[in-house]
Parts: structure tokens; C-alpha cells; sequence
């Protein structure tokens, strides 16, 4: 564990990430402030596009080829970005490790689990001796609930939620100081993610590792997380204690994915599914002023001139949307029966 | 009278390769209504998914029947054609069930042709995939015709299948898991779709789903799967607001954004459906039997099978010995009714 310094785990400063694409520069992630301590899970939510998976990989400078990256990834205070290559592999799995989105195909098919599990292990402790990998291999799937035997399984004998607990033992198996995970229980089912959940909470709780969770369930971070990062278009639009995001949140976006997944015996919810209509903006042609107006169902003049800047509006929120406290605003009211994405189907 | 498709104590087997029988569906009721949204939940593995194919006999049942408004499926090639007209499934993954070389439009005539529509509707085939995409909320309809499938967004792909399932015009849409792979912002919006369709169309829909916020957002009725039955049924808010099996109960205490429950975390998942449990299937992992809750009715609960829950619209239906030992006999009749 860290002790009480200066720098937190993972910071990020204001991070761009671009991508060099055919049809133009696509600004995945535009200028993202993040920070995770020790034995905290922060949450990063957003839609598909949003740049969560690109903001992810470049904790480990794991960014795609054509990406160009500016500002600063902070792990310990030392920058990812710069970092010469020797440490860098040093950082990657001892320090943080990913669990990657869809553990179904991340795992190679003709390995045993124990053996992809003891990879990183080898990998970092050159020294190791054969037992000793599979003590620590049988230490590590018990850890996450599996059964020290399935390590000579093939990953087509695990369920996806077996499969998903696989990855998440290779992630701890260097003792990292920070775990990434991207929509580690998404197409686990609702019982199995809830098992999957405990685990990750429990190694957070117990060892006090730093977590970033990336998700589109805000029901599922505001859980989990101690705090929450809303995503839209590349840049924060939310961020603040999870529990106060996911309940009452100040940015309309941050409402429109809150509202989606229903509470269950909310009398409002019934036979009223909500959504948010339109599509996110084409990230190659961004809108001119606050990228998320054209969806909004707040949006007014003002905020068509110019991009709104994050701003504190309580003891640690922060949000950025002009119209947040305008008195000539009406109360957020999130579209119940939404008209249809392309058009009104009457 | 009422479009109405139903199951009697279906059961569906397949061979394993060790040769041992699994028993996917092992005695389900369930009946669905033109009108009305069924919710079908479970976890994976508790055969709601093969339950919905069985309903469109794509699946052969080992035992029981399948009725289509009061009478038994015809299985001939004409009587599962009939069928599949006026009972429509709608795929989970709307990437992988569009056929990616085709047009929207060709994916949507497809049925028509299968269906030879056109002749008898005195409507140009045009007509009827515009109608058809219109109503699935893709407006102008025109402007999609000649789109392929990797050009649409998740939700237009989800919309575009169900466009194909309207253009037969049916009466019954069953949906396999229709948001799962679809963002936040789009789920509502297909959730809205569905429910606008049983509004204007009168469609009766059946969604699988493992999602009780969804069933909770579009319902009138749910039924929750284990192992190949039924095992709690009945209107969404007495399901979801007092659930009595002790499985719909820890399913709902997982849910995220229920506060106030106490999460029941079941150990391991559903067992192999070649080793059905004897007594009540759930037993192995029941949170109750486990607490020492279900003592006085435990050796029910390892050693005596429950009747199958009859599909009946009406009443709250659970399959459970420690509650039917509560409720006090006489037990709810219709639970006892099917053997």
C-alpha cells in the first residue's frame, strides 16, 4: 500500500487523446482530469464513443498505433507517457493491469487457465520456481471463488462468468497497486455480476488497491464506486461522490444515464422506459459550443457559443453545463415516453 | 377472439456428448396474450432462451405442447410456417442477426417474399417495408432502403429487425434480450418502441431478459425461470414489489438500484440440467434452506418434486415448499392444479 504522499495513485491532467483516421483527426478524449487513491474505486461512465476505452488505455501506454497522446498519466506521480521502456514494463501488471472488456475472447482458447494465469507471473518474477507459480496460481483463483482445480481447464469449459473471474486472478497476479477494469461484468447476467462485483470490492477493501471501473451501467458504478466521472464527446461532464451522481445528478446527461436503468418499484418507471434521444456527435465533427446541446433537453442560446468549462457546484461536484442553477430554467425534466430516435413513429 | 400462445409442461431434452441428458426445459407453463407484455426472466442457463424457441417450434419438445389459440402446434412445414407468421422473433445481438450483405431493405422484404404478403395485401412491396419501418420509429423510411447494416447505430440495427418482424404483421413479438447490447441511451427508446406496438398494433409481446429493471419498466406480467420451470409468476408489481421465492428474491436483491435490500449473493450458478436436483430444484443454493429460515419443511425441500406453476394470467404464483407451508392449506388451487 501507499502511504500517505503528496501524489495520488493515478492522476490523469488534462489528457487528449487523437486518433489519425481516414476520413480525419477524431478526438476520442479531449482534455480529461482524473484522479484515483489507494483503496478507492472511481467510476468512469459514458456511452459507446464516449472515449472511456481510449482514456483506459492509455494508463499503460496501451494506446493504438495511430493515437497521439498529450497531457500527462500520473501513476505514483511518475508520467506513463514519457517513461522509459524498462520501467514501463515494470508499471504494466506489477504496478497496474487491465481486465479487459469481453473476458469471452480475451483469453487464448488453447491454453489452460493456469497456465495464462502464471504468464505475468514468470514474466515478472523470473526466478520463480514451477511450485511455487502454482501455489500462487491456486492463491489466486481461490481469491476471485474459483475452484484451484479449474486451473487446468480450458476456457471453454468456464461460463462467462468463470471466464470473467479468470481475468480478474491474471490482473492480481503481480500484486498491482491499481486495477483498471473496462466493463468487467457487462453480458455477465445480473447474479454472476453481483458475485464478480464482491470480488472486485473485496480486493479493494482487503488490500486497499486503487480501482478505475469504466462502465455504461451508472447503476452498477454508483454501487460500487466511491466516485464517478461522467463522460460525453471525449471531455468530463460530471464528477463527484457516486452515490449523489447516480441520485441527483447535475449535468442532463449525467440524468439521462441515471434515468435509463429504472429502480424497481419506482411507480414512475412503470411502462415508462427512458431515453435519450439522438445519437452522440460524430467525434470527426464536433458541434460548435457544448457538445451534448443538440441531445439536451435543457439546451438554450446560451449554450450554443462556446464548450462549458467544468465548475465546481457543491462540496466536490463539479459539472459542466451552463445551465446548471439558471433561474429562468425549469427543473430537469427527463423525457418518460421519448419520441423515436429517428423521428416520431405516430 | 385473443391471439394466445402457450406452453403445458414443455420439455425440451438435448443429448451431451458424455451421453447424459440435459433437460433444458423441464415441465414450463406460460401463456402469452395479443395485448400484453410478458417478461421472462432468469439467469443464463435457466432456459428462457430455449423456451422462446420452442414457442416458435423451433425446438421439438420431448413432452408437453405448445398451443397456438387453443389448439396444438400443427408441425408440418405449412403449420410452422402459419405460425412463425403470426408469431414473430425478434433475435438478441442485431449485428449478427442481420445478414451484413443485405440491405435494410432486403432484410425487411425477406419475410414478405418468404411470406408471399405482397399478393394478398393489394399493397406494392414498397409499401409495406416503408410501413413497416415507419413503424418501427425509422422515419423517413425511404432514406434507409439502401443502407447495409454496419452504416446503422445499435439502436437503428434493433429497429430495423423489428421492422422485418412487423412487416408479417403479427401478433405476437418475441423478443430474446431486445437492449442488451445497446447503451443506456438507446434502451429506452426500443423499451418505448415495444410498448407503443402493444399500444397502436395490439401486439402481444414475450421478452426474455435477465434484466428486472426492464421487466419493471414494460411488464404487465413476468414469469422467473430456474433450471427449465417456472418457478414464480404473476403481475410485475406483486413479483417485483413482494416477491415470495426465495430465488426472485435474491435475483432482486442484486439489482444495483435497489436500496434498502440486503444483497443475497447466490454461491456458484445454475446447476448442469443433466443433474436436476431432486425435490425442489433450487434447493442446493436456496439462501432460506441454507439460513435454517425453511427447517420445518427442509425435508420437503430435498426430497419432494412441486407441481409445475400453471401459466394462468391471473394471481401471484410461487413454486415453493416453505411458502405453500406459510400460505397454509389450502394452498392457492391453481398452483396445485398441473402435476
Amino acid at each position: 500500500m501507499n502511504g500517505p504522499t503528496t501524489a495520488p495513485l493515478l492522476a490523469l491532467r488534462d489528457l487528449h487523446v487523437t486518433y489519425a483516421t481516414d476520413a480525419g483527426l477524431l478526438r476520442a478524449v479531449r482534455g480529461v482530469d482524473l484522479a484515483v487513491e489507494s483503496g478507492q474505486i472511481v467510476g468512469v461512465a459514458g456511452e459507446s464513443g464516449c472515449g472511456k476505452s481510449t482514456l483506459a488505455s492509455t494508463i499503460l501506454r496501451l494506446q493504438a498505433a495511430n493515437a497521439t497522446v498529450t497531457g500527462e498519466v500520473l501513476f505514483e506521480g511518475r508520467d506513463v507517457l514519457t517513461m522509459r521502456w524498462g520501467d514501463l514494463r515494470a508499471v504494466r501488471w506489477a504496478g497496474a493491469s487491465i481486465v479487459f472488456q469481453g473476458a469471452l475472447h480475451s483469453l487464448n482458447p488453447v491454453h489452460r487457465i493456469g497456465e495464462q494465469v502464471a504468464e505475468p507471473i514468470r514474466l515478472h518474477t523470473p526466478g520463480l520456481g514451477d511450485a511455487s507459480v502454482r501455489r500462487r496460481i491456486a492463491e489466486l483463483l481461490e481469491q476471485v471463488g474459483l475452484d484451484p482445480e479449474r486451473a487446468r481447464a480450458y476456457p471453454h469449459q468456464l461460463s462467462g462468468g468463470q471466464k470473467q473471474r479468470v481475468m480478474i486472478a491474471m490482473a492480481l497476479a503481480c500484486d498491482p497497486q491499481l486495477v483498471v477494469a473496462d466493463e468487467p461484468t457487462t453480458a455477465l447476467d445480473v447474479m454472476v455480476q453481483a458475485q464478480v462485483l464482491d470480488v472486485l470490492s473485496a480486493l479493494v477493501r482487503e488490500r486497499g488497491v486503487g480501482m478505475l471501473m469504466i462502465s455504461h451501467d451508472l447503476s452498477v458504478l454508483a454501487d460500487l464506486c466511491d466516485r464517478i466521472t461522467v463522460m460525453y464527446a471525449g471531455r468530463v461532464v460530471e464528477e463527484g461522490p457516486a452515490a449523489q451522481v447516480f441520485a441527483d445528478p447535475l449535468h442532463p446527461y449525467s440524468g439521462a444515464l441515471s434515468a435509463a436503468f429504472p429502480r424497481v418499484g419506482d411507480p414512475a418507471a412503470r411502462f415508462a422506459p427512458a431515453g435519450l434521444p439522438g445519437d452522440p456527435p460524430d467525434p470527426r465533427q464536433l458541434p460548435g459550443g457544448c457538445s451534448f446541446a443538440p441531445r439536451c433537453p435543457r439546451a438554450a442560446e446560451v449554450c450554443l457559443p462556446a464548450e462549458p468549462e467544468l465548475a465546481s457546484y457543491a462540496e466536490g461536484r463539479m459539472a459542466a453545463c451552463v445551465r446548471i442553477g439558471d433561474p429562468t430554467d425549469s427543473p430537469v425534466e427527463l423525457v418518460a415516453e421519448t419520441t423515436a430516435r429517428d423521428g416520431d413513429p405516430s | 377472439m385473443t391471439a394466445e400462445l402457450s406452453a403445458h409442461g414443455l420439455r425440451v431434452e438435448f443429448a451431451t456428448r458424455t451421453g447424459r441428458v440435459a433437460r433444458a426445459l423441464d415441465g414450463a407453463d406460460l401463456i402469452v396474450r395479443a395485448g400484453e407484455v410478458v417478461a421472462l426472466v432468469g439467469e443464463s442457463g435457466s432456459g428462457k432462451t430455449t423456451l422462446a424457441r420452442a414457442l416458435v417450434g423451433l425446438l421439438r419438445p420431448a413432452a408437453g405442447e405448445v398451443r397456438w389459440d387453443g389448439r396444438p402446434m400443427n408441425r408440418s412445414a405449412r403449420g410452422l410456417k402459419a405460425l412463425r407468421r403470426q408469431v414473430q422473433l425478434v433475435l438478441q445481438d442485431p449485428l449478427g442477426a442481420l445478414n451484413p450483405r443485405h440491405t435494410v431493405y432486403e432484410s425487411v422484404a425477406e419475410g414478405l417474399r418468404i411470406h408471399k404478403t405482397v399478393a394478398h395485401s393489394g399493397r406494392s412491396e414498397t409499401e409495406l417495408v416503408a410501413q413497416a419501418l415507419a413503424s418501427a420509429g425509422l422515419r423517413p423510411p425511404e432514406a434507409l432502403f439502401l443502407r447495409y447494416p454496419h452504416e446503422l447505430s445499435g439502436g437503428q440495427r434493433q429497429r430495423v429487425l423489428i421492422a422485418g418482424a412487423l412487416a408479417l404483421q403479427p401478433q405476437l413479438l418475441i423478443a430474446d434480450e431486445p437492449v442488451s447490447s445497446l447503451d443506456a441511451s438507446i434502451r429506452g427508446e426500443i423499451l418505448a418502441l415495444l410498448l407503443k406496438l402493444r399500444e397502436e398494433l395490439g401486439l402481444g409481446v414475450l421478452v426474455v431478459t435477465h434484466d428486472l429493471g426492464m421487466a419493471w419498466n414494460i411488464a404487465d406480467r413476468i414469469a422467473v425461470m430456474y433450471l427449465g420451470r417456472v418457478v414464480e409468476a404473476g403481475p410485475t408489481e406483486d413479483v417485483l414489489t413482494s416477491p415470495r421465492h426465495p430465488y426472485t428474491k435474491a435475483l432482486l436483491s442484486v439489482v444495483p438500484e435497489i436500496e434498502g435490500l440486503e444483497p443475497v449473493v447466490l454461491r456458484g450458478e445454475i446447476p448442469d440440467p443433466t443433474r436436476i436436483p431432486a425435490g425442489c430444484r433450487f434447493h442446493p443454493r436456496c439462501p432460506a434452506l441454507a439460513s435454517g429460515e425453511a427447517d420445518a419443511v427442509a425435508d420437503d425441500c430435498r426430497g419432494t418434486r412441486l407441481a409445475i406453476l400453471s401459466g394462468e394470467p391471473e394471481g401471484h404464483r410461487c413454486a415453493c415448499h416453505l411458502v405453500a407451508s406459510r400460505e397454509e392449506a389450502p394452498h392457492d388451487p391453481a398452483s396445485r392444479a398441473a402435476t
